[in-house]
């Protein structure tokens, strides 16, 4: 099988070892400073990790196999920062706004509904999701098209596993996913810098490659309001954004989808947005990027990888002009 | 009036509160609170008060002119150092934790991509102007054309925000560069109205 085999080669110690860890310190700061914040009033910061703290105090733990397959070697990025440093326009453009704002999204009760040319369409709640295939840790790199990057440990299982519920008909060719945008739960949608709702798409033999996990959890636990809860489709191989946040509804199509980001900028975002350190965007050079909590002041910003490393892909785009289909 | 001693105490004050944006930035640095991403931060953060203090510069003369307080003049330079200060430190972080020192690298990135270029030339262009601040210099140039020669923030300005707006462009998100935009188009529309209406009278 091509994807038997660790990509790097490399030993790691199980996900499942190192995660808790991290949510343990991460709880530990918020503890902390939410002890500061009793003593010396209420900051930003302060209110942003009590929104945090509250929800993970809260939160269902989800038990997982882990992937031993998925790895990276690098460190996996502090539960913090990954929850406090978010790009969800749904809840503002600023990227602390979702850990600010996204308290008031109720991720349950929940459904998604799946149609289109499929044979079985049908709307799965939470638990159904939840239950649908065997939930697997899996470490993967994140990189933002605006030069950032975390390696983050989610919990989910592959796309394919749900598309094999719903038996897409031959006329699929494409995914779209959308995204909630309601206005009570949603601040963010009240602007007008995106198109509402957000959408996003794949070709479906992109859908279904091993990769792409349909994501339910993270560090442990289920995924924090302000990382896409309930649910979220997870692409290591290309830009953030093309990994859909709080998903309401899957649609199969003949047609290209037309998704959100492209809509509103389409020189700078294409529909593959694969992680190409050969095509810049249009206002930075995407050559290299900053590892959040790690490359800075000091050590400087790390090479980026084709297809963000995961050269597995490679095949699904035999051919193609990468510089074309940006 | 305002007595010299008054002008003195004033800037001094004026001064400090100038450094405190610098102040707050060091002391989030060592406290860890610059967020996740603090080279984000500390670009966007010194970049935002190179813009404050640029349409504080600009303000002067209309305030001045409204208010009929003569003094305001002498606060200016400081204003406008302080708008050059962040500017430095803006390009600085660039330079430095973008490109890690490495000229070339930096070069090609202002060459490449239009909201650098833009606002690397607003920077190359408040040089001269920082340069020429002291009283010496005005001397030394002459009035006028140390007049003629200050008058290029009304090309830095624009510059300024023209760099700002091209970076929020991709984000689709304008709110921010034009309020700066509106603010600064106002404080150059009145002067423009100014003159046209001694022209008139004359």
């Amino acid at each position: 099988m091509l994807f038997k085999r660790n990509p790097n080669g490399i030993d790691l110690p199980f996900p499942s070892e190192i995660t808790p860890r991290g949510v343990f310190e991460s709880r530990r700061s918020f503890i902390k400073q939410l002890a500061l914040g009793s003593i010396g009033g209420t900051s930003l910061l302060e209110m942003t990790s009590r929104e945090v703290f509250a929800q993970s105090a809260t939160v269902q733990k989800l038990s997982t196999k882990a992937n031993g397959i998925y790895l990276v070697s690098e460190k996996a990025t502090s539960y913090k920062d990954a929850t406090t440093y978010n790009n969800f326009y749904e809840f503002g453009t600023d990227k602390s706004d979702p850990a600010l704002h996204a308290h008031k999204l109720k991720p349950r009760p929940w459904s998604v509904s799946i149609e289109g040319e499929v044979k079985k369409p049908m709307a799965l709640d939470l638990d159904a999701l939840l239950k649908l295939a065997p939930l697997e840790e899996r470490i993967y790199r994140l990189r933002c098209v605006e030069g950032w990057s975390m390696v983050i440990p989610w919990i989910g299982y592959p796309l394919s596993e749900l598309l094999k519920k719903v038996e897409p008909n031959g006329n699929a060719k494409y995914i779209e996913f959308t995204s909630l945008a309601d206005k009570k739960q949603m601040p963010g949608v009240n602007s007008s810098v995106l198109s509402w709702p957000y959408v996003e798409g794949l070709r479906l033999d992109e859908a279904n490659h091993p990769l792409a996990l349909l994501t339910l959890g993270m560090y442990g636990e289920v995924l924090p309001n302000q990382n896409g809860a309930p649910v979220r489709i997870v692409l290591p191989w290309k830009y953030g954004f093309k990994s859909a946040k709080s998903i309401v509804k899957i649609r199969l199509t003949k047609d290209q989808p037309r998704t959100a980001w492209n809509i509103a900028a389409p020189q700078e975002y294409g529909f593959y947005s694969n992680v190409n350190p050969g095509v810049d965007h249009p206002r930075w050079s995407q050559a290299t990027e900053r590892r959040i909590g790690e490359d800075g002041f000091l050590v400087k910003k790390r090479k980026t990888m084709l297809f963000n490393g995961y050269s597995d892909v490679a095949s699904l785009y035999a051919g193609m002009d990468l510089k074309k289909f940006f | 009036m305002v007595s010299p001693k008054q002008i003195s105490a004033i800037k001094a004050a004026l001064f400090v509160a100038a450094l405190l944006p610098l102040i707050r930035l060091v002391t989030f640095g060592f406290t860890e609170r610059l967020g996740a991403n603090p080279i984000e931060f500390i670009t966007r953060n010194t970049g935002d008060w190179t813009l404050y203090f640029l349409c504080s510069t600009l303000a002067i003369t209309p305030l001045r002119r409204l208010s009929k307080w003569n003094w305001l003049v002498k606060l200016r330079r400081m204003l406008g150092l302080f708008c050059f200060f962040y500017a430095a430190l803006h390009f600085t972080t660039f330079l430095w934790f973008d490109h890690f020192f490495d000229l070339d690298e930096m070069l090609k990135d202002v060459v490449k991509r239009p909201f650098i270029t833009v606002g690397f030339i607003a920077f190359i262009l408040l040089i001269p102007l920082a340069v020429t601040s002291t009283n010496g210099m005005v001397k030394r140039l002459g009035g006028n054309r140390w007049q003629w020669l200050h008058r290029t923030i009304y090309v830095i300005a624009p510059l300024g925000i023209m760099h700002f707006w091209w970076m929020k462009a991709g984000k689709h998100d304008f709110a921010q560069p034009t309020l700066f935009a509106v603010i600064l188009g106002v404080l150059l529309l009145l002067r423009v109205y100014w003159k046209f209406a001694k022209e008139k009278q004359q």
